[in-house]
């Protein structure tokens, strides 16, 4: 039996963070799962894929995560516990229905995972703090520190979200996502069977129309409040004095991992202050830091990217103690990804201590070694057809969201602008209105899908001749081969060169790039075309598996 | 047994860093590691990356244990041990390695393209130099040999460590570890990787 499944009550286990929060889902007893594939977020998606057959959980992969937000508001809205997972980029996406989903409330306990990824590992286009969303859609937000408190906030996010008819989301990082850690697990009583939601009609409840939708913003705002009331009192957000003296006029308010590097550094340098753990980012919990901070001096808050935190505090310093002397990303950088080291750094500078990063120093240097297109790859042919055709040519070559990123690393060379999912056809539409300029844009059948479609319309309609191709591996390959609506196998396969058809371009060819001549012929043939042309490049991802 | 000085106290942190390129099972030496150091009822944390970065680029995971572990990430300076599952791919740990770190180097290169190789001499000196104690070990060439792939050259690594005392874990924890987190497919060849580390 699957390890997430086990009903072993007090059994300790090593989990990932999104293992960790997987498990606790399934010890709420969530009902229904929908999710959209992306890093540091994959998992989470990936173990309900396996496991939700035997664990009785509805669950699907979205075809984008504003959908897989919508259809999780449709199942809370008819009464069943609901997760919701994406990266932070998706929850760009699904930002339009996640507002009113605020605003309508939860029916169903939801919770809404996303996971950020500082210094962006796994992200191009941004690194982006979710955290702002929090005060745009007024969303109750939990951060969890460590792959433990993944799983315990899940179960306290569903325990709030019921309490208080709220999604609650959580937000993690990807030092929380993909850390594990040993931690007990609890009781898990399986669903006997899918369940059978209803849909009660309430109009005055779900339908978000002026002037309901200003009642209804009323209504959150009291929410949130009660709410924050509540986070006063919880131990989501708790002050952890260690060792440190009660006369002591220094302080740390620390968010997310950060409160993990300020553990080690204070170990590092051999003391104790007392560390303000702050759980709930929204609604904060105002009085607790208010009366942390009176007595203080000096405090440090740490936290990853902005300073959100920071600011807030500098505010709540004005009524409790307006001599109080803040310190944050004077000491820590705003860019990229927190290190112990660098916390240690900055709590020495913090407290006049001296303290000196190790450093090594040796000749050799080792050069930056790219990641490669799998040996065996399709795409390889793509590369090396495109790079054939249009050699000398002057094109522009349109980058998008997926393996082919690596387009634009060597020996490929083969990407003049990148940005978010489906963009390479709408940049590359702008483009050719703007220029005339030849435009070849790459874009995968997976990412098509996600938010293609609408830009592939915009160029028809709107008339430009890009040469778009479309690379239909069969399957999601850089998130970890997750199915999509065009994927072999899938329940009702969507045909790549109907959608296509149906847009309205007339210049369409299915090539296997295996037949590199003809594939080369094409794109040489449609790079001349005053209207759109399509080229599906048809050939399975190595790692499909044949059905 | 080897050089018991080596061999920290059990109340101490223990500090892994593992570096290697994709597709080497950097992940799965993670598990083993953890969950030999949750046998021996340690507090534990780890860190690893997934998503583009497995792409043959390089790859670097941290496995931390002892009493007490906050930081999923070694702090810089602060290993006690670094594998190089590839030659080069070490040098990239380097800001983790201070004068107590061991050096353990699988003699296997993956030459990175329009790149002049460095001799694993150089390699191996520039180490040395940090704390004298690192070691060039052909652990794909022996796994090779014996067992007919290289692909377990990692799982021989750690065992190796822990039989010389590199890591302050009971190789039979790393063995009862390996029949946790290897599918029964390939539980055969890590536990003869096991014996086969026993033997150096």
């Amino acid at each position: 039996m699957d390890e997430l499944l086990v009903n072993d009550p007090g059994k300790k286990v090593i989990l990932m963070g999104n293992d960790a929060i997987v498990r606790g889902a399934l010890e709420s007893g969530v009902q229904f799962v929908a999710t959209y594939p992306g890093t540091p977020a994959s998992e989470i998606g990936n173990d309900f894929y396996r496991i939700s057959k035997e664990a009785n959980v509805i669950f699907e992969f979205s075809t984008n995560e504003k959908v897989a937000m919508e259809v999780a508001a449709g199942s809370s809205f008819s009464g069943l516990k609901t997760l919701v997972a994406m990266k932070n980029f998706g929850l760009n996406v699904a930002s339009d229905p996640l507002l009113p989903f605020i605003y309508t409330g939860s029916k169903g306990p939801t919770v809404i995972f996303i996971a950020d990824d500082p210094s962006c590992h796994s992200s191009a286009q941004s690194e982006e703090n979710t955290r702002a969303f929090s005060y745009l859609g007024h969303i109750p937000t939990l951060e969890p520190a460590d792959a433990k408190e993944c799983k315990e906030f899940t179960k306290i996010a569903f325990d709030l979200s019921e309490k208080f008819q709220i999604p609650v989301m959580v937000r993690t990082t990807t030092r929380v996502a993909h850390q594990k850690m040993p931690m007990v697990l609890g009781e898990y009583k399986k669903n006997s069977s899918l369940a059978r939601g209803e849909f009660v009609k309430d109009a005055n409840r779900f339908v978000t129309l002026p002037p309901r939708v200003l009642g209804m913003k009323t209504e959150l705002i009291e929410k949130i409040k009660k709410m924050q009331l509540a986070f006063e009192k919880s131990n989501l957000n708790f002050i952890d004095r260690g060792s440190s003296k009660a006369t002591e006029k220094r302080g740390i308010i620390a968010s997310g991992v950060a409160y993990l590097y300020v553990k080690e550094a204070l170990k590092e340098l051999g003391l104790d202050l007392p560390i303000l753990k702050v759980g709930t980012f929204y609604p904060l919990p105002e009085k607790k830091i208010q009366s942390f901070i009176k007595g203080l001096k000096n405090i440090l808050v740490a936290e990853e990217l902005e300073p959100y935190l920071e600011k807030e505090v500098a505010r709540l310093a004005k009524d409790a103690n307006c001599k109080l002397e803040i310190h944050g990303k004077d000491l820590l950088p705003e860019v990229g990804e927190l290190r112990p080291e660098y916390v240690t750094l900055a709590l020495a500078k913090f407290l006049g201590k001296k303290y000196v990063l190790p450093r090594i120093k040796t000749k050799l240097a080792v050069p930056k070694r790219f990641p490669q297109l799998c040996p065996g790859c399709p795409y390889w042919l793509v590369f090396g057809g495109v790079k054939k055709a249009t050699e000398g040519k002057n094109v522009i070559y349109g980058g998008d969201i997926g393996c082919y990123m690596l387009a634009g690393m060597p020996p490929h060379f083969l990407q003049d602008y990148l940005s978010c999912m489906g963009s390479s056809i709408g940049i590359g539409h702008g483009i050719k209105r703007a220029t005339g300029q030849k435009l070849v844009s790459f874009i995968g059948d997976g990412t098509f899908f996600h938010a293609g479609i609408p830009a592939l319309i915009n160029t028809v309609y709107n008339q430009s001749n890009p040469l778009i191709i479309i690379l239909e591996n069969e399957i999601t390959a850089m998130t970890g081969h997750q199915p999509h609506p065009g994927a072999l196998g899938a329940k009702v396969e969507i045909k790549i060169e109907d959608v296509v058809t149906a847009c309205g371009v007339k210049n369409l060819k299915i090539i296997d790039p295996v037949q590199q001549q003809e594939f080369i012929a094409a794109i040489d043939e449609f790079l001349e075309k005053p209207e759109v042309s399509v080229i599906i490049a048809r050939h399975p991802c190595k790692f499909v598996k044949k059905v | 047994m080897a050089n018991k000085s080596i061999l920290k106290t059990k109340k101490e942190d223990y500090n892994i860093v593992i570096a290697g390129t994709g597709g080497q099972g950097v992940i799965t030496l993670l598990q083993v590691l953890a969950e030999a150091a949750l046998i021996e009822g340690k507090d534990i944390k780890t860190s690893e990356l997934h998503g583009l970065s497995q792409r043959g680029g390089s790859v670097e995971v941290h496995v931390r244990f002892g009493e007490r572990i906050y930081s999923p990430l070694v702090m810089r300076g602060k290993a006690d041990l670094v594998i190089g599952l590839e030659t080069q791919e070490v040098l990239r740990a380097l800001d983790y390695a201070g004068p107590q770190t061991v050096f353990l180097v699988n003699k296997y290169f993956v030459p990175i393209p329009l790149e002049k190789k460095m001799t694993e001499g150089e390699i191996v000196d520039n180490l040395k130099k940090i704390s004298g104690k690192a070691e060039l070990i052909p652990a794909s060439d022996i796994c090779q040999e014996s067992l007919g792939t290289s692909v377990v050259a990692g799982i021989y690594l750690i065992c190796l460590a822990a039989n010389k005392d590199f890591i302050p874990l009971k190789p039979e924890s790393i063995k009862d570890a390996i029949k946790k987190v290897i599918p029964q497919k390939y539980l055969e060849l890590n536990l003869k990787t096991f014996e086969l580390a026993k033997q150096k």
